[in-house]
């Protein structure tokens, strides 16, 4: 196991420096320079611009930047942001925990909906709770997260101003209502995000466990004399769920793209609402953390998945 | 050993499973009577499709309801009728009572628990034995069913035996807590034939040993002649003959049981004397809306007009020996 793993991560490092070069050679191909603003700025000489180059070294060609970027990051220097002049690690420490908490708890949430609803509706098929559980998650996934998004801050914001709909990383409170100031402004994007989820998720764990109850030895757990509720649990739900989490690490790619749309719209001070803006500003050394930090995270999901796929499924063996 | 005599253990009697599907109602099961003595292997015979799995999963209702359903008939076991009980009366009878193994062992188990896991489950729920209790027992009835290092095997997964290993997994399952009859629904059909001798003997040691009644269900008739003490034939979806094994096999009385007798191959006689294999002519009848009368009529040599009037009856022609034919 701890060998699995170890050639595991391993693995991961020729895949992050593959994504890293391709990452950088495309930022350093795309139109934009990071100084582009000065050079509209009358009160800086162009003298002073060519200097700063010189100093940052966006003169020499791709791959000599390439390399002294990639001998910065193995020592653990990220740069710095030429538009907030603050160092990028910093930068993405500061937003990394509000995006990690408003992902991970919609997540849950769009688990905690797709796995009970998605069994009980397999387990009854055609009946009118699964017909109702069909159409709600057929309408769940077809509506885009920036159109639920805004409905529900017309709705819940806006007409009924139950819920704020710009999110702070500082409230003035402390106790018990600072704790819940944070709840209330993360209900929304967490709810936008978490249904949408949990509404293809459902879909998927429905038929996964249509799947599973057809099999023998289903028919097998009923002949021992098992109760409903066991042949559910431990028969079908356990089986059916080695594909769903395959599913849901594979998609976590996805996810975190939806989250860089829900970012936005909620304005949560996250690393998607960073990406953006680093992007608007040409601020290479922030877009190249924060995509570094995203392939980062979608290789871990997938380390994971195996993990748990090997788990659930004890004829997959970690050789 | 005569089940006529005493009480028989399983009694069935004009037990009717149909299926709801689009196309209309499946009759499966169309009106079957046979009954298991206490200890006696009763074969039942028939093609694919005749209803004997039916028959045998209607007995423990595992069947899916909806879209089946018993629509008629009794189950009696131990003069106890099974139709009318609920889900929780049946589980106190599955596996503790009534067991039953299948035909495909590479899918009967379970591939993400030990097997030693899905034997003491059984134990657990009928006995209510500790963990280790439960375990215990695994391991002894995997050394029951020969199966080598057994407290090492135990801890393994489906997947790491084969597939005779894996029947005898799902035997020391079915008679782990010592049921009265054991349901064998085609047991052998998936395995190599030297496999399937073993397991056919694993059975008949296991029935010295436990001395449970076996329902072997099977459409081949040698595995019949070699381990049943009587046969039932069946036919889209009824019993057309009963008789003791002997007496099947020297008097065949109904024209499709000594059809498929005559189809049995016989590498026991010179090869200018064997005949050459005969088949049954024709096909099996749709039992989505069967014809009237006597279900064999469309393939039957003897047919007569009167034969595709009305069913004729289950009777008694000789001691032990019934056959709904109207030829006797």
């Amino acid at each position: 196991m701890s060998q699995y793993l170890l050639r595991r991560l391993l693995i991961a490092v020729p895949s992050l420096l593959g994504i890293s070069i391709i990452l950088f050679t495309i930022l350093a191909l795309a139109p934009g320079d990071p100084f582009g603003e000065l050079a509209t700025n009358p009160a800086v000489p162009p003298e002073v611009r060519a200097a700063l180059r010189e100093k940052f070294g966006l003169n020499d060609p791709v791959y000599v930047r390439y390399l002294r970027w990639l001998m910065a990051m193995s020592q653990g220097d990220w740069g710095f942001s030429f538009v907030s002049r603050v160092d990028v690690d910093v930068l993405i420490l500061q937003r990394l925990p509000t995006t990690l908490i408003v992902i991970g708890a919609s997540q849950v949430l769009a688990l905690l909906i797709a796995l009970p609803v998605g069994t009980y509706a397999a387990t009854r098929p055609y009946s009118l709770f699964d017909q109702v559980a069909n159409t709600l998650a057929f309408v769940g996934f077809s509506l885009p997260t920036f159109f639920t998004g805004i409905v529900f801050i017309l709705i819940f914001s806006v007409t009924l101003d139950w819920l704020p709909f710009v999110y702070r990383s500082e409230i003035d409170a402390t106790g018990f209502a600072f704790v819940w100031g944070h709840i209330k402004q993360a209900i929304m994007p967490v709810a936008v995000l978490g249904l949408f989820q949990g509404a293809s998720w459902t879909r998927f764990v429905r038929s996964a466990v249509l799947d599973v109850v057809r099999l023998d030895y289903v028919t097998t757990a009923r002949a021992k004399g098992l109760a409903e509720r066991v042949v559910i649990m431990k028969h079908i739900v356990r089986n059916a769920l080695i594909p769903v989490v395959t599913l849901v690490a594979l998609q976590m790619p996805i996810v975190f793209g939806g989250a860089i749309v829900t970012e936005q719209i909620f304005r949560i001070p996250g690393i998607g609402s960073l990406l953006i803006s680093s992007i608007l500003a040409n601020d290479t050394p922030v877009i190249m953390a924060v995509t570094f930090v995203f392939a980062c995270l979608v290789i871990l999901f997938n380390l994971i998945a195996d993990i748990l796929y090997g788990w659930l499924d004890p004829r997959i063996s970690y050789r | 050993m005569d089940a006529r005599t005493a009480e028989p253990l399983l009694e069935i009697s004009g037990l009717k499973t149909y299926f709801k599907t689009d196309d209309g109602t499946v009759r499966a099961v169309d009106g079957v009577d046979l009954a298991i003595g206490r200890g006696e292997v009763l074969g039942v015979v028939g093609e694919s499709g005749c209803g004997k799995s039916v028959t045998a999963h209607t007995v423990l209702k595992l069947i899916q309801m909806p879209p089946g359903k018993i629509n008629d008939g009794r189950i009696l076991w131990q003069g106890r009728d099974l139709v009318p009980l609920d889900l929780e009366e049946m589980r106190k009878i599955r596996s503790k009572e009534i067991a039953i193994i299948f035909q495909e062992p590479m899918t009967s188990l379970n591939p993400v628990y030990t097997v030693g896991e899905q034997i003491a489950e059984v134990v657990r729920e009928h006995e209510h034995a500790s963990r280790r209790e439960a375990l215990d027992r695994a391991v002894e009835m995997l050394r029951l069913v020969q199966i080598p290092t057994p407290e090492r095997r135990v801890h393994d997964y489906p997947h790491q035996f084969s597939g005779g290993m894996r029947q005898r997994v799902m035997i020391a399952m079915a008679l782990s807590c010592n049921p009265k009859l054991l349901i064998a629904d085609e047991p052998t059909t998936a395995l190599d034939v030297t496999i399937q001798a073993q397991i056919l003997d694993l059975l008949g040691e296991m029935k010295e040993r436990f001395g449970m009644a076996i329902m072997l269900i099977t459409h081949d008739m040698g595995v019949v002649a070699e381990t049943a003490q009587r046969v039932v034939v069946m036919y889209a979806g009824r019993v057309v003959e009963e008789a003791s094994v002997e007496e099947l096999f020297d008097r065949p009385l109904h024209p499709y049981t000594q059809g498929l007798i005559r189809s049995i191959p016989r590498v026991d006689r010179a090869a200018d004397q064997r005949a050459r294999l005969e088949a049954i002519s024709g096909t099996v009848p749709s039992l989505l809306d069967p014809p009237p009368g006597c279900r064999f009529a469309a393939r039957c040599k003897f047919a007569t007009a009167a034969c595709t009037q009305a069913a004729p009856d289950l009777r008694e022609v000789e001691p032990g020996h019934k056959v709904a034919c109207i030829l006797y």
